[in-house]
């Protein structure tokens, strides 16, 4: 596992999620305006639900029971950002995952992942994604690509990373205006600022007096998959039970979906 | 050109006619052709050619690497027991050993090499090494051990009677016996590491709660029943071979004596192996599992994963065999040797699919669904051309080299 330095002079952070799923109507606009930052090419026409780039998955769940008092939720799914032994970072062989120290970001380096897939096995979230093809945009489309972000090429690894080039632009931003910390609200991620619903916040939950860190320590908060011990950084909240138990255990199957 | 033939093939032995060895290598050279072409367009136009996906992230490669490394594992443990052990009784399968493990690994290899991403990035992991990371252990061991099989392999050419006319080749043949004891101890030594991070490489997937388990130091208890495991297989596998090449060519190769030594020493170690891997499981439902917020019971709940694989396993392909192996009178009947030598090699392989296939296919998502997975046919041509390549780097060796020293004694 690599990790690089903190900044100098900078107290560090630790970036996370708070996502109401009472709030979240399932609508996707956070997957379109991830892939759409993070230059996440179109799936082409052999793509499948389980080969297509989706940095951000929003999952439905439903509470089994019939007509009329069936009910769905939503989940999304994103790279969890684990803060302890990160299962993807410790595995990878030739240090392509970063696990900054300064932001608590699990972050991938393309240019030097091999394309063994390790990390995919490794993440319990399956929040990583492989380039099984080109990345290839339609004609005139290519000019929706966003500058501050490197297309990744066939062959290679990639997950969210808190949308990387933002807080690089907001560092350049507060660096510009004399600062060097940044203000609560300077750095979000595209889902954030693209949920219709609000369903989404982001900040440092080191921050005590931040929104993120007061929603992490809310009673109906929780985290998916705790109990291995990874820390994830991504909080969910619901106050309806049966969210939070088809969020959190293990359906007892008998037969394969 | 049948002379020329026999010229260059060992003394005092029979092989059958060109003709006849043409038409058994062509349909294996055929099927290496269909399985590199099927490579290429993996290679070419990229891994979309396989069946896997972003949650089926490995498939049958890795299952094939998984296993036959294991069933290479003769190579070394024979190695080891011959020269630091000083095991002579067999010499007389040492060299078939050494060709069988020179396949395995290399063979294992090539498929790695196509499936991986981005192939031109190999070294990478020799510059930017993740010393915390199992695959990096392994990449390093198999490199190294599969170069110190290749110098093994050599002396075996070199002992080919064309080869042996150039004495230079006989100098530097002899150099190069005289190494064989420190080889096979550098090659014990390498085989242990990568045998053990091989099963380290799903033991330690602290998030993927099915293969998680729990060890000793930084090793999980996988590493240690990875290396006893292949250590079991391995001269099962010979024995195997040998028997099946004896029956292809017609020919006694090995003394009566040699087999039942193989299927003797693969059965104490197999015992020993299915006594820990059973204590390892009961440690896992009962501990491992659970502290994670799994019960094991949930994980054989997804059908067609059920309990039975378990049983399978641990039992029929496992204590069944030992047993078989362990009784002198069992051991001295051929059809009991050899059934009981591939109960042991498929205990091996199915150990390997459960690790590498079952635990992805399980979800750990609780809304998440349990996935299936076929290999395409390019994937298939791949691990075929593998297979094909191994019998015919064989069949080549066995025909021009001496792989069973006994086999001159034997036919007079």
């Amino acid at each position: 596992m690599n990790t690089t330095s903190s900044r100098p002079g900078t107290k560090p952070a630790r970036y996370g999620m708070a996502v109401d799923l009472d709030r979240c109507t399932g609508c996707g606009a956070c997957m379109i305006a991830c892939a759409v930052e993070n230059n996440v090419a179109p799936a082409g026409p052999d793509a499948t639900p389980r080969t297509g780039i989706t940095w951000m998955r929003v999952y439905q769940i439903s509470n089994g029971a019939p007509f009329p008092d069936s009910r769905a939720a939503f989940v999304p799914i994103l790279c969890q950002q684990c803060g302890k032994d990160t299962p993807c970072a410790a595995v990878c062989p030739q240090e392509a995952v970063e696990v900054d120290p300064a932001t608590g970001i699990v972050d991938q380096m393309p240019q030097r992942c091999l394309g063994c897939r390790y990390c995919m096995t490794a993440c319990p979230y399956h929040a990583r994604y492989f380039n099984w093809w080109d990345p290839r945009w339609p004609p005139g489309m290519e000019k929706t690509l966003n500058p501050d972000v490197a297309p990744r090429m066939r062959g290679v690894v990639e997950k969210c990373n808190f949308c990387h080039g933002r807080l690089h632009a907001a560092r350049d931003r507060a660096a510009a205006a004399g600062r060097r910390e940044l203000l609560p609200g300077e750095y979000v991620p595209a889902c954030v600022e693209a949920c219709p619903a609000g369903a989404m916040v982001f900040g440092d939950l080191d921050d005590a007096a931040s929104e993120v860190a007061r929603l992490a320590r809310d009673g109906h908060s929780f985290r998916i998959l705790e109990r291995l011990g990874t820390e994830p950084k991504i909080y969910y909240r619901t106050a309806r039970p049966w969210v939070r138990q088809a969020a959190t255990q293990q359906r007892k199957e008998t037969a394969n979906a | 050109m049948p002379d020329v033939d026999t010229q260059r093939m060992p003394r005092g032995v029979r092989r059958s006619s060109p003709r006849q060895f043409l038409l058994w290598i062509l349909p294996w050279c055929a099927l290496l052709a269909f399985g590199l072409y099927g490579a290429g367009l993996c290679l070419v136009k990229g891994l979309n050619q396989t069946n896997m996906d972003n949650r089926f992230a490995f498939g049958l490669w890795i299952f094939l690497d998984l296993t036959v490394i294991a069933l290479g594992a003769g190579a070394f443990f024979t190695g080891f027991l011959l020269y630091i052990f000083k095991k002579n009784e067999l010499k007389a399968v040492i060299n078939s050993a050494v060709v069988i493990g020179f396949i395995c690994y290399s063979g294992a290899v090539a498929a790695l090499l196509v499936d991986v991403g981005q192939p031109l990035r190999f070294w990478f992991t020799f510059w930017h090494p993740n010393v915390h990371s199992m695959l990096t252990e392994v990449t390093f061991c198999i490199s190294c051990y599969l170069t110190v099989l290749f110098i093994e392999y050599i002396p075996i050419l070199l002992k080919n009677r064309k080869m042996r006319q150039v004495p230079s080749f006989l100098v530097f043949e002899f150099e190069l016996h005289k190494l064989m004891p420190v080889l096979a101890g550098v090659g014990t030594f390498l085989s242990f590491f990568h045998q053990g991070s091989l099963g380290g490489l799903y033991g330690v997937l602290r998030a993927r709660p099915f293969a998680f388990r729990e060890g000793f130091a930084i090793w999980p208890s996988t590493f240690f029943l990875f290396i006893l495991s292949a250590a079991a297989a391995g001269p099962a596998f010979i024995l195997l071979t040998t028997w099946l090449v004896s029956k292809i060519s017609r020919k006694p190769l090995v003394r009566p004596e040699v087999l039942p030594l193989l299927g003797r020493i693969s059965g104490i170690l197999l015992l020993a192996y299915i006594l820990l891997k059973a204590i390892d499981t009961l440690v896992w439902i009962n501990s491992t599992s659970p502290a994670r917020g799994f019960a094991a019971h949930q994980f054989y709940a997804w059908k067609p994963f059920g309990a039975w694989i378990l049983f399978v396993e641990i039992v029929a392909f496992g204590l069944l065999p030992a047993l078989i192996l362990l009784r002198r009178r069992l051991r001295q009947s051929t059809p009991w040797l050899v059934s009981a030598a591939g109960l042991v090699c498929l205990g091996i392989a199915t150990n390997r699919f459960v690790l590498t296939i079952q635990t992805l296919a399980l979800p750990t998502l609780p809304f998440d669904r349990f996935l299936t997975y076929l290999p395409s046919w390019q994937e298939t041509a791949t691990f075929l051309a593998v297979a094909a390549y191994g019998v015919l780097v064989y069949s080549l060796s066995f025909r021009y080299l001496t792989l069973f020293p006994q086999e001159k004694d034997l036919s007079c």
